[in-house]
């Protein structure tokens, strides 16, 4: 949507991702340098945003859009590293394929790369605490997160045009309509999907899924155990 | 295997979903919801708005894009692929 977010918004959301993906490009150097051993995981979370971003699926509302994949970096990163990831698959995006765009690039990696990211994150850590299953956590965690990505665009498209007779409120019920119904059974989708990965990942790495304090020994062994079985 | 299996009915589930708009809704386009968004933003502003920048470069046809969104579904494929399957093959020696 090159050129569709008019001045003074484009800055306004250049000015609220960049102090973000500063601090996220801060400590994911600090990551790989003190703990090299998160590094496969780092570019599994990239890989999947690669992935899933770029898969354009058909919807009920007859129109297409894709998921974000950016759940997984934010449930095993947090919201800064992953607005980075999110970062390099946008400016891939804007300049080969003529999608999203650069001067949308700030708004685009607030909603994908910031929002929807915190979103997991928070529900990822408050589902943790309440000892929901595991895997019902990651589903919980990736829809909203997607479903809040598209929200958060809905909202920056209200803001820069609110509409004549109904305010930013009625241009953000029809932006909405048009995002939230696409995106709801893509949001599904990818929390079932990315929760079964997920599956994969405590089988191969899930010590370092423990030493990021995504899950705890006594969790990972009981995980591990019931995969077993 | 309870996951997959749950996975997999999700799938299913989707696809049917489609094959159901598909065929009840001949109007369907499927276009990019982006696209319609667009489409909003004419109507609110009575199609006053002209975008003020355009993309720096474009796919020259539908094919390129979809090579392009091809590639960039290939390269992370590639490294998910070589994640597990490096692991994977670690574990088991």
């Amino acid at each position: 949507m090159e050129g569709f977010l008019p001045h003074p918004w484009w800055e306004i959301w250049y000015a609220l991702s960049l102090p973000v993906v500063v601090y996220g490009i801060y400590t994911m150097n600090r990551l790989v340098k003190e703990r090299r051993e998160t590094l496969p995981l780092l570019a599994l979370a990239g890989a999947f945003i690669f992935v899933l971003s770029s898969l354009k699926l058909p919807s009920v509302t007859g129109s297409c859009s894709h998921p974000t994949g950016a759940g997984m970096g934010a449930i095993l990163f947090g919201p800064a590293i992953t607005a980075v990831l999110c970062l390099i698959v946008l400016v891939y995006q804007a300049l080969f394929l003529a999608h999203g765009g650069i001067t949308t690039l700030g708004a685009n990696v607030f909603s994908m790369g910031i929002a929807g990211p915190a979103v997991a994150y928070i529900v990822y850590k408050g589902c943790a605490k309440s000892n929901l299953n595991f895997y019902a956590s990651i589903f919980l965690a990736v829809s909203l997160a997607d479903i809040a990505t598209y929200l958060v665009t809905s909202l920056q498209l209200a803001l820069a045009f609110p509409s004549a007779t109904g305010g930013v409120l009625g241009s953000f019920y029809a932006f909405g309509t048009v995002f939230a119904f696409t995106q709801f059974p893509l949001a599904v989708l990818e929390g079932v999907f990315i929760a079964l990965i997920f599956k994969y990942v405590i089988q191969v790495k899930g010590e370092v899924m423990v030493k990021l304090k995504v899950i705890d020994e006594k969790k990972l062994r009981r995980l591990k155990g019931v995969v077993q079985a | 295997m309870r996951g997959e299996v749950i996975a997999g009915a999700v799938a299913a589930l989707f696809i049917a979903l489609f094959l159901y708009v598909a065929a009840t809704d001949p109007g369907a386009e499927w276009g990019g919801a982006d696209g319609e968004a667009e489409g909003v933003i004419d109507h609110l502003t009575d199609g006053s708005y002209e975008p003020w920048f355009s993309p720096l470069w474009e796919p020259p046809s539908g094919e390129i894009e979809s090579l392009l969104f091809s590639l960039q579904a290939a390269i992370g494929a590639v490294i998910i692929g070589y994640f597990f399957g490096y692991y994977r093959g670690r574990r088991s020696t």
